[in-house]
Formats: C-alpha cells, structure tokens, sequence
C-alpha cells in the first residue's frame, strides 16, 4: 500500500493545480535551454553552410561575425593560388531593413560568387542564382515567396529560390544574392553623396571591390592548420580553420545570451525548488496528526520519510512531463528557433528530480520531528 | 500515563514492565520501541484518528502491513476485523464518511490488527452520545475477553465506570483510589 498515492488521491485537485504551476515552470526552463541550443544552431548555420575549411579574413581580425573585416576583392585569387586549395570564394556579410508587404524586416544579405564557396546552401525551393544581377534567394523565415520582388538598398532583387532554418547569429533570416550586388548594395553611395565625394576629391575612385572574407576548401591531403599558419604570414591576412570560427561564434558572439539564459534558467530552477518545498512542507503539516499516529502505532521513519520524498519526486515527475508535453506541443510558435534536445530534456529530468530530493528536505525534517504523543493529545 | 505505557515518553522513576517483560528500569531496556508498539500495543484515540487519505479497510489493514503482512492478507484481516466490529458494510467508505460510532469501531479494528496485548484507549467515548459510548465500551470488553488483551481506558466519563474490572482514580499524576468489581 502506498501511502504517498493515497494521499495524493485525497488531495487531487490540490495536487494537480501545484503540478499544472511548476509544469508551467519546468516548460519554460525547457524553452530557456531550448532557445539556448536554437542561438547555437541558427549562429553555428551560417558558418556549416558555406562548407568552408579555412575563413581568411583581414590580418589582426577574427571576422567576418565577431568583428568586422575587410579584405581586398582580389584577395580570392591569391588564396585560391596557394599550394593545397581545392576551391576559394568571396563572401560579403550586412546587415539591412527592407520594407516588405507594409512591414519592416531585418535580413542578414550573404554576397556570394556564383559557382564558388559562400552561396547558399541546399535549396527547398526554387532554383540557385543564374543571373549575375537583381536575383535572390531567401530564407522561409523572411516571409518571401519565389517570384516576389524586394527592394534592397537601392535595388530590387526577384526571389527565385527558398532556404529553411537558415539565420544570422541575431536570429536575421539570410538572403543570399550575388557577391557584385552584395558590394554594391554595402559599399556604393547614394549618387547626391557620390557627388559630393567627388566634388570634394578630384579624380579619386572609390573601389567598391571589398569583401568580408575568403573562405576556402582543401585538397583532401592538406591540414587546414597548417595553411591557417601559411596564410598567417601575410601580415594583411588573417585565417581560422572552421572548428575556429565555430568557437569564435559559439563563445564570443553569443556568449552573454548564454550567460543570461543560463542564469535565468537557474533562478526559475531556484523559483521551482520553492514553490516544491513549500507546498511539500504545507502537505506535511496538514498531515502532522496523520503522521503522528503513524508513528504511534509503529510506521518506522522510513516510511514517513518514504511518504514525503515520494511525493515530491511524483510532483517533480508529473509536472516536467507536463511541461515537456507542453513546449512540444507550442516550441513552433516562438519567434526565435528552440531545438529541443533529448541529452537536455534528460539532463533537466535529472535535475528535477535533485530539485525534488532537495526541496523534500524541509518537510521531510519537519516529519521526523513529530512527537508521536501527539495523537494522544486529542 | 498512556505515552509511559505506550513507549513514548521515559517515566521519571520506576519500572515499566509491558507482558511480564521489563521494558525499562533507569533506561530502556528494548533498542526498537517502535516495534514494541506495533506488535504488543494497540492504541485507540480519543477522536478515533483514523488516516484521511485511507478508507476503513486500509486503515485498519495498515497497522498489518507495518508489522511486515502483504496487502492482501492485511485486507483479508481487515475485513474479518471490521465484521467482527460489524462495520463491514463500510469498509470502503472514508474516515470522513463514517459517523462517529462507525469511525470508533474502524479505530478499535485497527488497534487489534496485530493482536496487541494490550490496548490502550485514550477517552474513546469522548465524542459519542451516551448510548453508542456505551456501545464501544461493550466491544472493548469483548475484545479483551475474546483476544485475551488487557483494555485500559483512560476517561473522564463517570457512565461508564461501573463496565471496568479495576478502576485506577489519579489526580494531579498521582494514584489516588483503586478500585475492583472482585473487592
């Protein structure tokens, strides 16, 4: 006979309304490691996408996402000359505000070369850039459809293909177009300001032909450090291998995110351990006669103490399947991308259960101190 | 007087000898008290203190399972208790569905689940009309007949002094009278 059910039976609607609030709880806990791992996976995409072994960027720099860098557009042909590349391609990174059906979005524009490393991935729709100008691929995020025009900078641009889960590491769905419009759209000037540039500095030409980085592929034989250390010589020139630029991403860019979810996650484990140990605790005092008796006429500690800590563990257990239901069944709904893990949901499982063992403490303390004289006090 | 007989509190001075074993002389002579009680002593309350979240059964089926019976042989002695008690048309009702007379009976069925000795009652009459007191104290003395247990009875009611063998009067924690139906 189990004692911690029987009672949990007796208290139904109590029982299930404190699991319903810590399931809430637990559910966003799971949404907080869950749009921790989404921040990793959307800033880790980009950079797993353009397939690259080697990132060369400007000298003194750890670009293109960390810190700006600005390379020499004809950079690509010196690194693609070097002994052990296999294929090189230019990439330019920014930022822009496009209105798009009456809304302003926000979208990260990847400029890359046609037929070289940096264009976009897998497609899920449509069809890849063919033609040098004016064409586009969006991600589904960005609410584009195949065939619809936006106007970015100073240009319109015809959506002809679709990508999926594909963001910069703020969560700005990409738009691959071509490496020329990609420069054009960063680096030439509006004409009154080209005017003026002009008027001010006779005979000056202002290149246009910069971009963020190189990135390269090797032949199967080469180790990517050591050309990371050959480019490193040209004091111009900066590179990371992938594994690099993965870290760089992972550690530096949304560093403070992770540590701001991480300690949100903590307090709502510390709010949890709380709610768990006072309503345990009120369970076990309204219980204080029952347990009394218990005890008096012979129920060892164990099994008062086995009462409790089952309780605890039952709520901790209900509610985190509860809440684990629960941020499946809305995780489509957040602006942001949540990945949901098995190790994560596994490893919360732990803690929970650690959470319940912990808050059990107070009334479990509270239990073994009951006089079992008590019962006889009328 | 009940907590020294029942094992809970240490007496000041004096020996404590439960079933003609001596339980204590300057100090306890028994390590698990707790089995002492379970085994030797069956305690009936004053407002019968039947567990809320167990029905009748189980709360008379639960003092079995302590002393190491399985579930079913513990149901199996709950029930033939409870309708020696007759109240075994409510077995499954729960302490808070039973009537005062009927919560009694349950409470008396739990005190014999393990064949006490013993049974100490704590002013089992105090929250009966006269008549079902009268009643619970009937069955108690046919259970110390029957079971060849010892009843003591801690009261206050006067009614029902002359359905005792021995009556003990004690005043301010001091023997002041005894009393028998043989003297």
């Amino acid at each position: 006979m189990n004692l911690a059910l029987k009672d949990i039976n007796h208290n139904l609607g109590r029982f299930l309304l404190t699991c319903v609030g810590l399931s809430l709880l637990l559910c966003i806990v799971l949404a907080m490691v869950g749009i921790y791992r989404g921040l990793i996976v959307e800033a880790l995409g980009l950079v797993r996408a353009a397939q690259a072994q080697v990132w060369v960027v400007e000298g003194g720099t750890r670009g293109p996402f960390a810190e700006a860098s600005r390379l020499a557009g004809d950079t690509r042909e010196a690194i693609a000359a070097q002994w052990g590349v296999a294929a090189a391609g230019s990439v330019a990174y920014q930022n822009v505000e496009a209105l798009h059906r009456g809304q302003m979005k926000r979208l990260l524009v990847v400029g890359a070369e046609i037929s070289r490393l940096g264009q976009a991935p897998a497609l899920v729709e449509g069809r890849p850039i063919l033609r040098s100008r004016y064409e586009a691929i969006a991600d589904r995020g960005a609410g584009l459809a195949i065939g619809e025009k936006i106007k970015l900078g100073r240009d319109t641009f015809t959506v002809v293909g679709l990508t999926e889960n594909l963001v910069g590491s703020g969560g700005d769905p990409v738009v691959f177009v071509t490496l020329r419009d990609a420069q054009r759209l960063q680096f030439a000037v509006e004409p009154a300001a080209a005017r003026r540039d002009a008027a001010r500095t006779p005979g000056a030409v202002a290149s246009s032909d910069t971009v963020n980085a190189v990135l390269v592929r090797l032949l199967p034989h080469v180790d990517p450090k050591q050309f990371v250390q050959a480019v490193s010589r040209w004091k111009h020139l900066s590179a990371l291998t992938h594994e690099e630029q993965e870290t760089v991403l992972s550690r530096s860019v949304i560093e403070r995110a992770r540590r701001q979810i991480g300690l949100f996650t903590s307090l709502l484990l510390v709010v949890s351990t709380v709610i768990i140990g006072l309503i345990i605790y009120t369970m076990t005092l309204d219980k204080k006669k029952a347990i009394a008796t218990l005890k008096l006429i012979g129920a060892p500690d164990s099994r008062i103490v086995g009462l409790i800590i089952q309780q605890a563990l039952a709520m901790g257990v209900i509610s985190y399947f509860v809440g684990l239901a629960l941020i499946h069944s809305i995780y489509g709904y957040f602006p942001r991308r949540l990945v949901l893990e098995m190790p994560d949901a596994a490893t919360l499982f732990g803690v929970v259960l650690l959470v319940c063992l912990l808050a059990s403490a107070l009334g479990v303390r509270v239990a073994l101190k009951i006089d079992p004289a008590t019962a006889l006090a009328g | 007087m009940l907590n020294v007989i029942g094992c809970i509190l240490e007496p000041n001075s004096g020996q404590l000898t439960l079933n003609g074993e001596k339980v204590y002389d300057g100090r306890w002579l028994r390590q698990d008290l707790r089995r002492l009680r379970l085994e030797k002593i069956g305690f009936i309350f004053q407002s019968h203190n039947l567990l809320p979240f167990l029905n009748a059964w189980e709360n008379v089926a639960i003092a079995h399972i302590l002393a190491g019976s399985s579930t079913a042989k513990a149901k199996s002695r709950a029930a033939e208790l409870l309708t020696y008690l007759q109240v075994e048309r409510r077995m499954n009702a729960m302490p808070s569905q039973l009537s005062g007379g009927e919560a009694q009976r349950v409470a008396i069925a739990r005190a014999l689940a393990n064949d006490p000795r013993i049974i100490l009652a704590d002013e089992p009459t105090a929250a009966l009309d006269s008549q079902r007191a009268g009643i619970v104290i009937d069955m108690l003395r046919k259970v110390a007949a029957e079971h060849q247990a010892a009843v003591i009875v801690v009261t206050h009611d006067q009614k029902i002094y002359d359905r005792f063998d021995r009556i003990f009067s004690l005043r301010d924690g001091a023997l002041e009278t005894e009393a028998s139906k043989a003297a």
